[in-house]
């Protein structure tokens, strides 16, 4: 039988998440045991090229090309999880939306105190560029997600709880101080 | 600036319960409340300036920026839509030149959006400077604003008649219509001011009175329908150095009317009644806690109760009964509907935010500063005037076992005659629309936004306690009207505006349910959004008062009885949907960085 | 003389002193009951709604409702934990509640409930409201976007004479609670720590102070929220 297949990707966040499943420690050399990994950072597989069972989403949606990679996911994938902060209620890069995105331009291009070198204010507008939001979005308010797990970044013990859970059908162990939103 | 604000704080006392009658004289004086007065106030009356601050910022005609000379308040009701506000608000901002929400360069004139004026019968109605005009048409607007341009006096701008009864009397002389279609008990002409008090109650103890009250089986008429002869002894019963009689003329239900109707026309009978109340339950002084909307009645009204001061109805030893001693005065609110819940009004009458009380314990404990009081409805007192002078058998012979007596209706919205009718409870829907020429009827909503929308296969259905509840607002709605958009929307928004914002639950969660009404009427909606709707409406019940537990009523009652107008909103074949839309969210950092979005690249 | 009488929590024999209020009386016999806008010794306005519990099928707010001989209460049935749940998550999405930059984390009152009920995400959508932060006085930033209205401050942050130093501002979805600037300007820093500490979220900081108790350590880390009530 062949094993089941898993994927990953970071959005709008910092990788800090997929420190986190490196953080499972030895145990992930029974999770290469467990399961395949298609598209992911982790093997540096660039596009899906088989259905995937898993996705993993660290990060939420601040541009057009994090909503197209979301997008892709979840048409490849039968099971979508949300990991982390950011990919759950858009996290840090989240703190930007009660600021209108003009606003937050001109401040990083034209009128921010560290636009130093800029001087003649080019707004990055080429063409291959992804567009920004206006805001930046929790994945679940762009795709359905099935499952959340929270945390900045999630402990590895919650992400390897889910992952057993989810491979063996067994109900998933949530000790309290695994569930954690910092 | 200084001294006038020093001695409208004098005139109360320096008395910070009394705030309210500050902030109120300042507002009127000034045209809003300024840093300057903020500061006297709150080291006038020893409170922080924020104090002071969180009472202004709490009601809607109170403000801390200059509002014009005239300040134009435009009715926002369902009702007023329909009825053509659209061109009357256009009209208004073309003539003006600002937008609502503005006061023009020169201070002149302020353009601003009010809720419900409890003109319904009469739309389009604005207030302007506590004036109150009805029926607008854009003629009328060029016409009004012209002549503010050309210096005219308030009075000068209204041309019209006046309405009829007594909106036209010397000290009202209104443009406003009572429209009394129907008269019952209370509304009829057979009842000759104070027989009560000098010919019945001299022959009666206040445990009699009580009695009487309590036989009648008479219920709260404001809406929630406690038995008054109840409230009145558990009042009498508390013990306080002092107990309040407080009458509570907030009707803030859009679509509600009666009460001014009643006051217009027969306000003797609310004041014999509050005084039979104080005779009662044992209290001496009765406020009047009427809404800032019908700010234009203070004179008429404050007259009335002199006269009735001038012929002993009213001060001392009333109806020659040695100690019985009662008066009134009158505390204006200053525009917030959720005052017109017992314990916010309570609040209010202290000078403070009208957020409810947790109960218990109870206002008739401990209500106004902590005494016992007894809060009823306009409609309630005067109704109590009739059963002593009737007697509480012959009261019940009118209506139903659970639901005696009369009840006035405000009816309103797409009808031959729009106005108050006093029918017995027990009435039906049905025979209401036909009383008053309502055809192609689509729904009916009853007891206003926070009660139920009915529809035709439900209109066999009779008012009452037991059936169909109602404080006496109706709106009805024809085949016409677009129920979700133009109906649903406008409550839902509504009650976010005026939720107090103390619980959680009823400060978030209307907003949370209008956004999603507004997500499916835009053609995103999905099977699971009414689920969730349903669902997610039910923690408004954890709210504290009977305003955030019926916060949801709008969604949730045409949910239950208009489900099918969601139903054809929805897309097929879409299980998932949360609105996002990434053409429309990439549009302003495209035009800001100067590029044309596209989509094909990634 | 003490006038002890019974009353039930989910079918628990208590006992109270009659007329204690529900959620005291309830911690007193080792039974919590999550709260979040009531703080002992200030007179309770139950806002948060947290606390509620089913009395003869009726909620109330087991903070303001004093306990009565004979009194049965639904506390911890999985109606009412789902309600208190459901308003942990509409708080969570009606603020900007971002957990990772607070210096309040680990001992916030209300992460703390999320982890007790296990919010792994609110059910509502993010409205991620536009807030400011005002950090105009000497000694304490308060910051709107993490601010819950639970009106703690307002009630027990007052001055000699009684005034006080935060007050409500407008109503409905546009309220916030707001610092008075002309006594915020004589606050002495005992007052400032005293608002922080009674602050049950992030809202209220004083100044240079921040993330003081390491990861690990802080109140929530690794006991729940009322562990030191139940026995």
């Amino acid at each position: 039988m062949s094993k089941p297949v898993l994927a990953t990707t970071s959005l709008a966040g910092c990788f800090g998440c997929h420190m986190s499943i490196l953080d499972i420690d030895e145990r992930i050399l029974q999770l290469i045991e467990l399961v395949e990994f298609n598209k992911s950072p982790v093997d540096d597989i660039k596009t899906f090229t088989k259905p995937v069972d898993i996705g993993i989403i660290e990060g939420g949606c601040c541009n057009s090309e994090n909503v197209e990679v979301l997008r892709s996911f979840r048409k490849n994938c039968k099971i979508l999880i949300s990991l982390g902060e950011c990919a759950i209620m858009g996290g840090l890069p989240a703190m930007r939306n009660g600021i209108p995105v003009e606003e937050c331009l001109h401040e990083a291009y034209i009128g921010g105190p560290t636009v130093q070198l800029n001087k003649s204010h080019i707004l990055p507008n080429d063409d291959e560029l992804p567009m920004l939001l206006d805001k930046v979005y929790p994945c679940h308010e762009i795709v359905k997600i099935d499952y959340f797990l929270p945390g900045c970044p999630p402990s590895a013990d919650l992400i390897w709880n889910a992952l057993v859970a989810l491979l063996t059908g067994d109900p998933m162990k949530l000790p309290y101080e695994v569930v954690k939103f910092d | 600036m200084k001294n006038i604000v020093k001695q409208i704080i004098e005139n109360y006392g320096t008395d910070k319960n009394r705030l309210m009658d500050i902030l109120i004289d300042i507002q009127e004086q000034f045209g809003y409340i300024s840093r300057e007065a903020i500061e006297l106030m709150a080291h006038m009356l020893g409170l922080s300036q924020v104090d002071v601050e969180q009472t202004i910022t709490f009601y809607h005609f109170f403000s801390l920026k200059p509002r014009g000379k005239y300040a134009i308040y435009l009715n926002d009701s369902v009702v007023a839509y329909m009825f053509g506000r659209q061109a009357i608000k256009e009209a208004f901002e073309k003539e003006a030149g600002v937008k609502f929400g503005q006061v023009t360069d020169d201070g002149l004139i302020g353009l601003f959006n009010t809720a419900c004026i409890g003109m319904n019968d009469q739309e389009p109605a604005a207030i302007i400077n506590n004036k109150v005009f009805t029926k607008l048409t854009p003629y009328r607007v060029r016409e009004i604003i012209r002549h503010m341009r050309e210096g005219k006096e308030l009075d000068e701008l209204s041309n019209e008649s006046h309405g009829d009864g007594k909106n036209q009397h010397h000290l009202l002389k209104t443009m406003v219509w009572s429209n009394i279609r129907r008269k019952g008990m209370i509304l009829s002409d057979d009842y000759t001011t104070g027989k009560v008090l000098n010919s019945v109650l001299p022959t009666m103890s206040p445990e009699a009175v009580i009695a009487e009250i309590k036989h009648s089986h008479i219920r709260g008429r404001g809406g929630a329908g406690f038995p008054t002869g109840f409230k009145w002894e558990f009042c009498r019963r508390a013990k306080g150095p002092k107990h309040y009689v407080i009458c509570n003329a907030d009707e803030g239900e859009p679509g509600t009317f009666k009460d001014r109707v009643i006051l217009t026309e027969k306000p003797e009978l609310v004041f014999e009644g509050m005084a039979i109340a104080g005779y009662a339950i044992g209290g001496d002084e009765g406020i009047l806690y009427l809404r800032y909307e019908y700010r234009y009645m203070k004179e008429y009204l404050e007259d009335v109760l002199q006269k009735m001061r001038n012929q002993h109805l009213l001060g001392e030893n009333i109806g020659g009964i040695e100690g019985f001693n009662f008066d009134i005065r009158i505390q204006f609110g200053a525009g917030a509907y959720v005052c017109g819940e017992e314990s916010a009004l309570l609040e209010s009458l202290e000078g403070k935010r009208g957020e409810p009380r947790d109960k218990p314990p109870f206002p008739v404990e401990k209500g106004y500063l902590n005494l016992p009081t007894i809060i009823n409805n306009v409609e309630t007192f005067a109704t109590a005037v009739r059963i002593i002078e009737n007697g509480g058998e012959w009261f019940t012979q009118f209506g139903t076992e659970d639901s005696t007596g009369t009840k006035i209706l405000s009816i309103s919205g797409d009808c031959m005659f729009p106005g108050v009718y006093e029918v017995n409870w027990g009435f039906n829907v049905e025979d209401m629309l036909n009383m008053v020429g309502a055809y192609d009827v689509q729904a009916v909503q009853v007891g206003g936004p926070s009660g139920t929308l009915i529809g035709p296969d439900e209109f066999y259905r009779t008012l009452g306690y037991s059936d169909l509840s109602t404080g006496g607002s109706m709106i009805i709605f024809g085949k016409q009207r677009n129920l979700l958009k133009d109906v649903v929307l406008n409550f839902m928004e509504f009650f976010i505006d005026e939720s107090c914002g103390s619980c959680s639950t009823c400060r978030n969660m209307p907003q949370v349910m209008r956004n999603k009404l507004v997500k499916i009427l835009n053609g995103n909606g999905v099977k699971s959004d009414l689920a969730e709707l349903k669902e997610w409406s039910k923690i408004l019940i954890a709210s504290r008062c009977g305003l955030g537990q019926t916060a949801g009523n709008p969604i949730v009652s045409s949910l239950k009885n208009f489900r099918h107008l969601y139903e054809v909103l929805l897309q097929k074949d879409v299980e998932f949907d949360q609105g996002f839309n990434l053409e429309a969210s990439v549009q302003d950092s495209c035009k800001f960085v100067g590029r044309v979005p596209n989509f094909n690249h990634h | 003389m003490s006038n002890l009488i019974k009353f039930k929590i989910d079918g628990n024999e208590c006992m109270a002193e009659a007329g204690t209020y529900i959620v005291e009386a309830a911690h007193q016999n080792g039974i919590y009951i999550p709260t979040l806008c009531n703080m002992p010794g200030v007179k309770p306005k139950g806002s948060c709604r947290i606390c509620t519990v089913k009395i003869n099928g009726r909620l109330m707010t087991s903070c303001t409702t004093p306990v009565t001989d004979g009194m049965e209460i639904e506390s911890n049935s999985n109606d009412i934990n789902e309600l208190r749940k459901s308003i942990i998550e509409l708080l969570f999405v009606s603020g900007n509640h971002f957990c990772p930059a607070c210096e309040k984390s680990g001992n916030c009152e209300l992460q703390a409930l999320g982890y007790l009920y296990q919010m792994m995400v609110p059910r509502f959508p993010y409205d991620f409201p536009k807030r400011e932060v005002d950090a105009s006085s000497p000694f304490i930033i308060k910051d709107q976007d993490r601010c819950i209205m639970c009106k703690r401050c307002i009630k027990s942050i007052k001055d000699k004479e009684g005034r006080s130093y935060f007050a409500f501002h407008n109503r409905g979805n546009h309220l916030e609670v707001v610092l008075d600037k002309e006594l915020a300007a004589n606050m002495t820093k005992e007052t400032a720590e005293l608002a922080m500490k009674n602050c049950p979220v992030g809202s209220i900081i004083v100044k240079e102070k921040g993330f003081v108790v390491p990861i690990g350590q802080r109140k929530f880390d690794k006991k729940p929220i009322g562990s030191d009530v139940t026995v």
